[in-house]
């Protein structure tokens, strides 16, 4: 019987709490470079660190690759993660939903923005082909879909939601250096508020690193992860739009 | 040479003629226009360099001043070589005085042309050689020190800092790194200057400025002499400084240059106009000093699907060699792109993916085709990333690919770290090593998937290109008919910075790279091209894109 209150992580034996780890240490390769690896993993408090693998990277810096078995436990019967409650439509009643409680077409801008120029969460939720068997929004009969593409300024993104008067708006982030994904994600909440729009635009964000919780903290109505499919994301926004009319 | 994959060479040949047609449609509608880059660029070559006290690069700041008075489009040299002959100044001293508001060149009256044409013909002369000394230096570093073996191998570094590039880009060069990249800062390309100085903040990648090149190149020719092989550095020449890069990367002996206008229209809403008529001129340069060009054709496949839109990376190859011949760029140093980026989870992927990148080895035979990794099915398994990229790395090895852009198990995380490289480098050269010369003990066979494959990839870009022949580049841009973006001719950055030349337009440095090039003469005739309205032509020396 698995005790859920006490979970450590499996490797073949229940409990055994096998762990792997690999990173790089600036010291030159060596003995000493080793026993740094095995000392740096014990601190974290990992049991028996294994140093299985060390290569010099030149520039008197060494990779390892480090086995260890972690002591600590963690009670899953208490864990909450908020999750987008929505229930998901499928295309056909998503639109048929739209035309029933919106009666109009909406307009959804999509942008892949700051720094980031990956466009492949962006275009899997919005490219007219889709992803994984599922159309995207530009597909969608009753949506105005707005692919901006990447690198998009948050302030072009405002001017052009006002612009198009737009109902949603989802930005993307795939990959960023040192975390300016989070202040970048934050900036567009201050922005869409300084022109009193925040309240008017269903504010979703998805990307790898991105979760609902995150999403919620930094001021978004909704954020999915990664494999999220354009079903989802549109059933969220409809959800909303008339969850907002009727509050 | 015998078709392993026993292609249809007179097919070949016909959308090769296609392209060709293509590119002197091209080619006719750029013959008569300048860009103010373009004659940013002209300066730098004639050694003009520095900032003025607000930091703007002086190339910029004596455009502007020719410009604002209306008479750019004559030619900056016309009156940069005037004031040198006034003044007995050399040129960075006139453009310390014109940023100074001390020399307006306009108000110099101008001496006699044959005069001022004598005097451009020895600054130009002056400038090839230094480009030419660069490219004798990596001819003599080549034959003492030698190189890897294709296809290199080609990583990325992307701090920020120049100084943390320099510790990533060595450490690279000594796990086994032909080419480092230095991957520019975001946005750097939609700058319509050249920043100036070493730099230590950037956003997913690093400033390209002529110091940090310099900064660069040092660093690689010291490991390069460490570790007995030659390190190419390459650096990107697109974005609304195309030209000037070139000419920047020509001074510090940069050896690899992405240059794709293709690239930047429909990825970064460059205008076309201004982007085509920049990248011919960066060629020539690029040409000149002996830099392989890199194209962009791979990133075609990241937006639309690899297995459909196979045929419009074969078609672009193929105005992109049209085009870079027009440029003098030889096929040697054409590094045309293309990619493994079909769905992992597709049956018999990896033998498509083998027939294409066969197939565009076996069409442009000399050029040191430049293969990219998986990128849009990268997901943060890390495990699997690393297997994608090994099969990646075992077509490059059995098709002969010239340039391999390594694929990192962490993309679509984050840019690389440095043992991500290094695990990157050391499968490459396992996978490259172990499996040598299995291209040459392979045949197919001739009724199989792989052969009917690659037969269908030339058919459909054929047809491509005849479509794109009847309305000309212009308008199959217009129409999404690359990775799914439409483009229109007067829209995307930098259009207002295209000027039609005057008749007496006078640009030295051309003259002479045309004459080393063996091209010929520019300013030949005036025709419109296809995919544009008759009778829309503006005055003479008016911005194509009206005022800034």
């Amino acid at each position: 019987m698995r005790d859920l209150r006490h979970v450590r992580p499996y490797g073949d034996t229940l409990d055994d709490g096998m762990v792997q780890f690999s990173f790089s240490l600036p010291v030159p390769h060596g003995e000493e470079a080793r026993e740094a690896a095995r000392q740096f993993v014990a601190k974290m408090g990992v049991l028996e660190p294994q140093v299985v693998h060390a290569a010099d990277l030149g520039e008197d810096m060494t990779f390892f690759v480090v086995y260890g078995k972690a002591p600590h436990d963690i009670d899953y019967t208490a864990i909450k993660v908020p999750k987008v409650e929505s229930p998901v439509m499928d295309f056909y009643e998503i639109n048929q939903f739209i035309r029933d409680r919106i009666g109009r077409k909406i307009v959804v801008l999509g942008a892949c923005t700051g720094s980031d120029a990956h466009t492949v969460g962006i275009d899997a939720i919005m490219n007219m082909k889709g992803y994984a068997g599922e159309y995207g929004l530009e597909r969608y009969p009753e949506i105005e879909a707005y692919n901006l593409g990447s690198q998009v300024l948050n302030e072009e993104l405002v001017k052009k939601a006002l612009e198009l008067k737009a109902d949603a708006i989802l930005v993307s982030q795939v990959v960023t250096q040192k975390d300016v994904h989070i202040p970048n994600l934050g900036e567009l909440v201050e922005l869409l508020e300084a022109q009193g729009i925040r309240n008017k635009i269903v504010l979703v964000c998805g990307g790898p690193r991105l979760g609902h919780e995150l999403a919620l903290e930094l001021g978004y109505d909704a954020g999915f992860g990664s494999g999220t499919l354009a079903p989802e994301v549109a059933s969220f926004i409809v959800n909303e739009m008339v969850k907002r009319t009727v509050g | 040479m015998n078709s392993k994959l026993y292609l249809d060479q007179e097919e070949i040949a016909e959308a090769r003629s296609l392209a060709s047609a293509i590119a002197d449609d091209v080619v006719a509608f750029i013959a008569d226009k300048t860009t103010v880059a373009i004659e940013r660029t002209v300066l730098r070559l004639l050694s003009l360099d520095g900032v003025d006290a607000d930091y703007v690069p002086l190339p910029n700041v004596v455009v502007d001043h020719v410009h604002e008075r209306g008479q750019l489009h004559r030619g900056v040299a016309r009156y940069v070589i005037n004031a040198m002959l006034h003044t007995g100044l050399g040129i960075q001293a006139i453009g310390e005085a014109v940023a100074a508001g001390e020399l307006d060149l306009l108000a110099l009256p101008p001496r006699p042309d044959a005069e001022m044409f004598a005097r451009g013909q020895e600054e130009a002369q002056i400038a090839l050689s230094r480009i030419n000394r660069n490219r004798e230096a990596r001819n003599h570093y080549l034959s003492r020190l030698g190189e890897g073996p294709q296809p290199y191998i080609y990583v990325i570094v992307a701090t920020g800092n120049i100084y943390g590039d320099v510790i990533q880009a060595r450490a690279a060069a000594r796990q086994g790194a032909d080419i480092i990249a230095v991957i520019r800062s975001t946005g750097q390309s939609l700058l319509d200057y050249v920043p100036y100085g070493a730099t230590t903040e950037g956003f997913g990648g690093t400033y390209a400025t002529q110091e940090n090149f310099r900064i660069m190149r040092a660093a690689l020719d010291e490991v390069g002499e460490e570790v007995g092989r030659y390190i190419r550095l390459c650096n990107y020449c697109s974005g609304l400084c195309m030209p000037e890069i070139a000419a920047m990367g020509a001074l510090e002996r940069l050896d690899v240059m992405l240059n794709d206008a293709l690239y930047g229209i429909l990825f970064r809403d460059i205008n076309m106009q201004r982007t085509l008529i920049d990248q011919n001129f960066s060629r020539m340069i690029n040409s000149y000093a002996g830099v392989i060009i890199n194209t962009g054709e791979d990133n075609y496949l990241t937006t639309a699907d690899a297995v459909e839109a196979a045929h419009t990376v074969l078609a672009s190859q193929l105005v992109n060699e049209q085009l870079a011949l027009r440029s003098g760029l030889p096929p040697a140093q054409m590094g045309l792109g293309h990619a493994f980026e079909m769905d992992p989870m597709l049956e018999d992927g990896f033998l498509f993916e083998w027939a294409q990148a066969l197939m565009a080895r076996e069409i442009f035979p000399d050029a040191p085709l430049k293969y990219m990794p998986p990128t849009k099915h990268m997901t943060g398994n890390i495990f699997r990333g690393h297997v994608q990229d090994a099969l990646f790395n075992l077509i490059g090895i059995a098709t002969g690919q010239g340039i391999q852009l390594l694929g990192m198990m962490t993309e679509a995380i984050h840019t690389p770290l440095i043992h991500d490289r290094q695990l990157a480098i050391e499968a490459a050269r396992y996978i490259f090593n172990n499996a040598r010369h299995l291209r040459d003990e392979l045949e197919f066979r001739e009724d199989g998937k792989m052969v009917r494959r690659a037969r269908e990839v030339v058919h459909e870009a054929k047809d491509l290109l005849r479509e794109i022949e009847a309305r000309g580049l212009f308008r199959a841009l217009g129409e999404g008919q690359f990775a799914d973006v439409k483009r229109s001719l007067t829209g995307g950055k930098g259009l207002k910075g295209v000027l039609i030349r005057a008749d007496d337009y006078y640009n030295p440095i051309e003259t002479a790279l045309r004459g080393a090039l063996g091209l010929p003469s520019a300013n030949v005739g005036r025709l419109e091209p296809k995919g544009r309205e008759p009778g829309g032509r503006e005055s003479e020396g008016r911005e194509v894109g009206g005022h800034a």
